[in-house]
């Protein structure tokens, strides 16, 4: 089957999840994203590459921080930039995802940012676009987050530079998370040895150990020795129902604490996707400690934004 | 009109026919098979040279979308996808727009197919009132108006009390009842299922165990209540084995398959093929083995194409919003076929799970060429190949997963009522 995401070159024309893409060019878009971490330093924070195109964020789903980033970063590489938020409006009024992108293509944008509430959705978009059009996915469903997933290796490759000798766990809400599904397919295809998840029975999909992954329902064991501890967002609205008892319960047992911490190796980095629910999936005295990476994940996300959105116009990096 | 079909190679399972014989027909009926009735003198004949004759086949399901859902397909649409695809007698779903639970719909409907002079259709009544699951439907009327047996559609009765109550009833009169067995709160907003596709994909899931449940409460109060109960569209394989423990207990009851899931697993959906979004989902080798084993042993007695047309736009959207369902009724055919050929199935028993097994099913006057039956025939080249082109096909749905797939099996005529009503150019 093709693989809807590399042209008949085997070059990125969409970025729609982690998986499918070869190791290659994983690692090209981290290379990428090096190049355009200094550009934030810069007095003048834009390079041109993207000069002339039209970005269009659609937002099926609200977001505050990918939106943002994902704007940034088109800006830095001097794109004119949309953003909308469908849900509010034309969604509302009964028009379907392919009308709301029709018309946008019509408005000639050249690239397409896309978040949906529904798996799928970005794959959706990708299949039904000319091909001069390229697609990022901001997050579809459950499935995939793969920005957030490059992010998340790039910033363990900045502070554990030999991936190949890594042990990682992930803890929490694998069930719903996309953010997961893309850290466990970027984790893998770069080489990590070992990637743990750590949650609940009902916080775990079916057979989730066939991406490659040990399961672990025990937080005290699983965090032993780790080198990484990747934290999820717990939603609100499963914090007391099916899923869990209560947030209290939750956080007792799989919260991350300073005492938790200290089973993982005394030089671990813990991060977060936020946004996080302090004192139910992590204590505050963590997310703020010296050990936490959760405020670099965020300024390495732009740059990770601008390699993906520089690669799929064609151009290089930020030199 | 006296037709003469010669030299096919009649498959009959009911009579046991498998070889090169001539068909006689006339004013509607089989008046022959073998040697020419003296003073015969045909107005019509079919060269049927290299290819089968057998009787027309009968889908245990297929909805039509009439009453309600023209937008999606109509009765000739579909009509005239059935005859093409060698269906001649088919049993169509409750679930239309309004419910088929009041016999004027139900004659209205019978009414109107007649008229038509395609495929016969057998309508499902509703087993309750808008298939709530709450009060039984006039089950006695439904009868009379037309209807062969009682269904919930995809919907479940979810209250066992209302279940046991319509077997009783169903039973008191000797009514089948059709029921797919899943059980609604675990399924509950499930697309996929449960397992390793779903888990990559994100898509939410429909653990197995949820046929194994529905199953087992259906199974129960089957064996109380004495009912004859008909399991449509079986999809794991513990289901396989639960069906296979109820019969040798010697309960009355038989099951199908549907053609999709003889061919389709998880790893079809690929990367969100919304074609392969359906009802049940599509699920392991290991579950698509077992029902193969299933027909092969007895233990499932029939093959349907559970067609269900759907309106392009409604296939346009992501996965789990895309609409459920694929057409079917032309591809019935050439898809046992794959499934035989490559099972090694000898065509003969192939066919008999869409024809005679599945009219037995119904209780309905079809599925064989005894003499003086109802000249209901399919005519099929079994080693002609031919693309799948969703454009090409009658039925008003396009939506299929196999399109593009390049199959054995081109149905050449078919005839209902001694006419031909489908002739392949």
């Amino acid at each position: 089957m093709n693989n809807p995401q590399l042209d008949s070159d085997g070059r990125l024309r969409h970025l729609l999840s982690i998986e499918g893409l070869p190791k290659k060019i994983l690692n090209q878009i981290l290379d990428t994203a090096e190049s355009f971490a200094g550009v934030a330093e810069r007095e003048v924070k834009k390079v041109p590459l993207l000069r002339g195109k039209t970005v269009c964020n659609l937002f099926f789903e609200n977001s505050t921080r990918t939106r943002t980033t994902f704007e940034i970063a088109a800006k830095r590489l001097s794109a004119d930039v949309i953003s909308l938020n469908v849900n509010t409006s034309s969604q509302s009024k009964g028009e379907t995802i392919l009308d709301t992108v029709d018309n946008l293509i019509a408005m000639h944008a050249d690239m397409f940012v896309v978040r949906h509430a529904q798996s799928g959705a970005a794959h959706f978009i990708a299949k039904h676009v000319p091909e001069h059009i390229h697609v990022i996915n901001a997050g579809d469903g459950r499935h995939s987050h793969p920005t957030q997933g490059l992010l998340d290796v790039f910033t363990i490759r900045k502070y554990k530079p030999d991936l190949h000798n890594l042990r990682v766990a992930i803890v929490g809400d694998v069930l719903h998370s996309r953010v997961a599904r893309s850290e466990i397919h970027a984790l893998t295809t770069l080489g990590v040895p070992e990637v743990r998840v750590i949650a609940p029975k009902t916080l775990l999909p079916a057979e989730v150990e066939k991406m490659g992954v040990h399961v672990y329902h025990d937080i005290k064991v699983g965090l032993k020795d780790v080198d990484v501890i990747m934290m999820l967002r717990l939603q609100n609205e499963r914090m007391n129902g099916a899923m869990l008892p209560s947030a209290q319960e939750y956080f007792k047992t799989y919260g991350l604490t300073q005492e938790k911490l200290k089973l993982a190796k005394p030089d671990a980095i813990v991060l977060h996707p936020g946004p996080m629910n302090r004192g139910v999936e992590i204590d505050s005295s963590v997310a703020d400690g010296k050990q936490s990476v959760i405020l670099p994940q965020v300024t390495y996300g732009i740059a990770i934004r601008m390699a993906v959105m520089a690669m799929l116009s064609g151009g290089q990096g930020g030199n | 009109m006296k037709i003469h079909i010669k030299n096919g190679h009649v498959i009959d399972p009911k009579n046991k026919l498998d070889s090169k014989l001539d068909v006689f027909i006339e004013a509607g009926k089989i008046l022959s098979i073998g040697s020419m009735p003296e003073g015969f003198f045909a107005s019509h004949t079919i060269d049927a040279s290299n290819q089968i004759v057998c009787p027309g086949l009968v889908d245990l399901s297929a909805r039509l979308r009439e009453p309600g859902e023209e937008y999606k397909a109509t009765l000739v649409s579909e009509l005239q996808a059935a005859v093409a695809g060698g269906v001649t007698s088919l049993a169509c779903p409750p679930d239309t727009d309004p419910v088929l639970d009041e016999p004027g719909l139900v004659e209205m409907l019978r009414y109107r197919a007649k008229q038509l002079n395609l495929a016969h259709v057998y309508p499902l009544g509703a087993l309750t009132r808008q298939l709530e699951g709450k009060s039984l439907s006039e089950m006695g009327e439904l009868k009379d108006s037309g209807c062969v047996g009682f269904s919930q559609a995809n919907i479940a009765i979810i209250d066992t009390q209302v279940l046991w109550r319509a077997m009783e009833y169903a039973a008191t009169f000797g009514f089948t009842l059709f029921l797919h067995a899943e059980e609604p709160f675990l399924a509950r907003g499930g697309v996929a299922h449960d397992g390793e596709v779903a888990t990559r994909l994100g898509l939410k899931g429909i653990p197995s165990a949820a046929e194994a449940l529905a199953l087992a409460s259906i199974l129960r109060i089957a064996s109380e209540t004495k009912a004859k109960v008909h399991i449509s569209r079986l999809s794991t394989a513990e289901g396989v084995e639960m069906i296979r423990a109820a019969k040798a207990q010697g309960l009355n009851i038989s099951c199908d398959v549907s053609a999709n899931q003889l061919h389709l697993t998880e790893h079809d959906i690929a990367y969100f093929d919304a074609n392969c979004h359906l009802k049940p989902p599509v699920r392991t080798q290991r579950d698509k083995a077992a029902l193969s084993a299933g027909l092969k042993d007895g233990t499932i007695d029939a093959i349907c194409s559970d067609h269900t047309p759907v309106d392009d736009d409604a296939k346009l959207a992501p996965f789990a919003e895309a609409e459920i369902g694929a057409t079917g009724l032309e591809l019935l055919l050439t898809l046992t076929l794959k499934w035989a050929t490559s099972e090694k199935v000898p065509l003969s028993n192939a066919i008999a799970h869409l024809t005679q097994h599945s009219a037995n099913i119904l209780g309905i006057p079809a599925g064989d060429l005894s003499v003086n039956s109802d000249a209901d025939i399919c005519v099929f080249d079994a080693n002609e190949y031919w693309k799948i082109t969703s454009n090409a096909l009658k039925s008003q749905g396009k939506n299929t997963p196999f399109n593009g797939l390049e199959l054995a099996g081109k149905v050449k005529t078919t005839l209902v009522h001694g006419q031909v009503v489908y002739q392949h150019n």
